[in-house]
């Protein structure tokens, strides 16, 4: 086994501000983390540095030979003014067989939406739409920056769903930033708490009962997340 | 044969215009720059001003004064302490002001109203090379940048983590509006540059399903409207740029019960 990613020490400057201070994480085959953290505590910035367009002013990243990275962006809001198909927009800058596109759109239920402009589309479609695209290539990694933020609940649910299903699917890794704490205890494998540097990580279920994420999400959040799984175990069971 | 002969040189200018304008102003219309040309038309005003005063290149001049303009905006927008639209009404103002200031001393006769209006029908054969060589370059690099603009349009964050350049690419674009400016002020002139920019693709929107089909039509657009336009401008004795305008803007009204009838019929 390989690692993807492995991250040392980084650090990021802004001013005299540390948005990411010390900051170490590993990547490795088949894994499911999330970075769960306030906002402005450095996840996107972090990203940055892991998918390499940022190049942090202390500490080094290792990315496997060839890593391949699929990206989903934040808040994706379509262009109004452009004309452009699904289809289209798929295949844009991409090399992609008729075979790979079927199984990726039947992977992420988008058949019926290949030949629809993507300007009238819904939060739900646009995110499918955008993770079919980051599949394309077969990814080692998919990265996801707060994939369900514009999605109600239940599109939350769905979406979350449907990325465990391709992750169970794919022997790939994932790497997702969220706010949707409770949707994410139940999907993911691993959380790392970040605010500026690493507060805590580990199992879901592990992490809640950390004094550090206690004080980062208070009191009232931890206990509401040990519910939830307290919950969500015994649905398993009905 | 001398009326022919103008004749030709100002439609083949005009057309080249309509075929720069058609494919860069879909850029303009999705990115949102149409203030941004607005302001840079009005600020070539001043590179006129220097390039007389120098005895320069007149595109060449307003190439760089334009240019310099777009990097004191991305300067000033950098520091963030006004709005872009802010920003863009101080400098473009000023910049006209102070350009029209400078060619009243220059003490030179010099049409104000052909360089604010365009005057097609003076084009000589030096700024049929400049239109040439210019739209050549200018379609051939949005040609060669064509799907990497257009995720970038679509999303800027997807686009970057996909390899693509995009601050390279944004100042790219600007430099090539730049070019659009100073090489079709004399056929549409500075008040319109913008119109010619956007009034074409807007129109084409309607009609068309993709970003290269919206670019096609709204040359097509744009030609027609040219030549609608320097049609009656010949006739009636108006200035070529407010007629050709005109001309577009009816197209542009025609375009939404046409786009209409294109749905029903499918």
């Amino acid at each position: 086994m390989t690692d993807l990613i492995t991250a040392s020490n980084i650090t990021v400057n802004r001013g005299e501000t540390k948005i990411l201070d010390n900051v170490s994480l590993t990547i490795g085959e088949s894994e499911f983390i999330t970075i769960l953290g306030p906002n402005g505590g450095g996840k996107s910035m972090l990203l940055k540095c892991l998918m390499g367009f940022y190049i942090p002013d202390n500490g080094n990243i290792k990315r496997k030979r060839h890593l391949r990275i699929g990206y989903v962006p934040q808040q994706f809001t379509s262009e109004q003014t452009m004309p452009i198909s699904v289809g289209q927009f798929l295949r844009l800058r991409k090399k992609v067989s008729a075979e790979e596109l079927e199984t990726i759109t039947a992977e992420t239920n988008i058949e019926a939406l290949v030949n629809k402009p993507l300007n009238i589309l819904s939060g739900g479609e646009l995110q499918r739409i955008l993770v079919a695209r980051a599949l394309i290539g077969a990814p080692d990694l998919l990265i996801l920056d707060e994939p369900a933020q514009n999605l109600d609940i239940s599109g939350q649910l769905a979406f979350y769903k449907l990325l465990s299903e391709i992750y169970e699917k794919r022997s790939f890794s994932i790497l997702m930033v969220s706010h949707d704490l409770h949707m994410v205890m139940a999907t993911t494998k691993k959380v790392i708490c970040l605010f500026h540097h690493v507060c805590c990580s580990g199992e879901p279920q592990v992490v809640t009962k950390d004094p550090e994420f206690i004080t980062l999400f208070g009191n009232d959040m931890a206990e509401m997340m040990a519910v939830y799984q307290h919950g969500h175990n015994h649905s398993h069971a009905h | 044969m001398l009326i022919e002969s103008f004749i030709i040189k100002g439609l083949l200018a005009g057309i080249i215009v309509a075929l720069v304008a058609g494919v860069m102003g879909c850029f303009v219309v999705w990115r949102r720059m149409a203030y941004f040309g607005d302001s840079l038309a009005h600020s070539a005003l001043l590179g006129v001003a220097f390039g007389i005063a120098l005895g320069i290149n007149l595109n060449l001049s307003i190439i760089i004064l334009c240019s310099f303009f777009a990097l004191l905006l991305v300067w000033l927008q950098r520091k963030g302490i006004f709005a872009t639209d802010t920003l863009l009404g101080i400098l473009a103002h000023a910049a006209l002001s102070v350009g029209v200031v400078t060619i009243s001393l220059l003490e030179q006769r010099i049409d104000l109203h052909s360089y604010l209006f365009g005057d097609i029908l003076t084009v000589g054969d030096d700024q049929i090379w400049w239109l040439v060589i210019g739209g050549s370059f200018i379609l051939l690099t949005l040609a060669l940048n064509w799907s990497s603009l257009v995720l970038m349009t679509i999303d800027e964050d997807l686009a970057q983590a996909e390899q693509v350049a995009v601050s390279r690419l944004q100042i790219l674009l600007m430099f090539l509006m730049t070019i659009v400016v100073a090489i079709s002020i004399k056929i549409v002139g500075i008040l319109l540059i913008a119109s010619m920019l956007i009034i074409a693709p807007a129109a084409s929107r309607q009609l068309s399903k993709s970003p290269e089909m919206m670019a096609i039509i709204a040359c097509l657009i744009g030609t027609i409207s040219v030549i609608i336009g320097m049609y009656f401008s010949f006739e009636l004795d108006t200035p070529s740029g407010p007629t050709i305008v005109a001309a577009l803007a009816i197209i542009f009204v025609i375009s939404f019960p046409l786009a209409r009838i294109h749905k029903k019929t499918k």
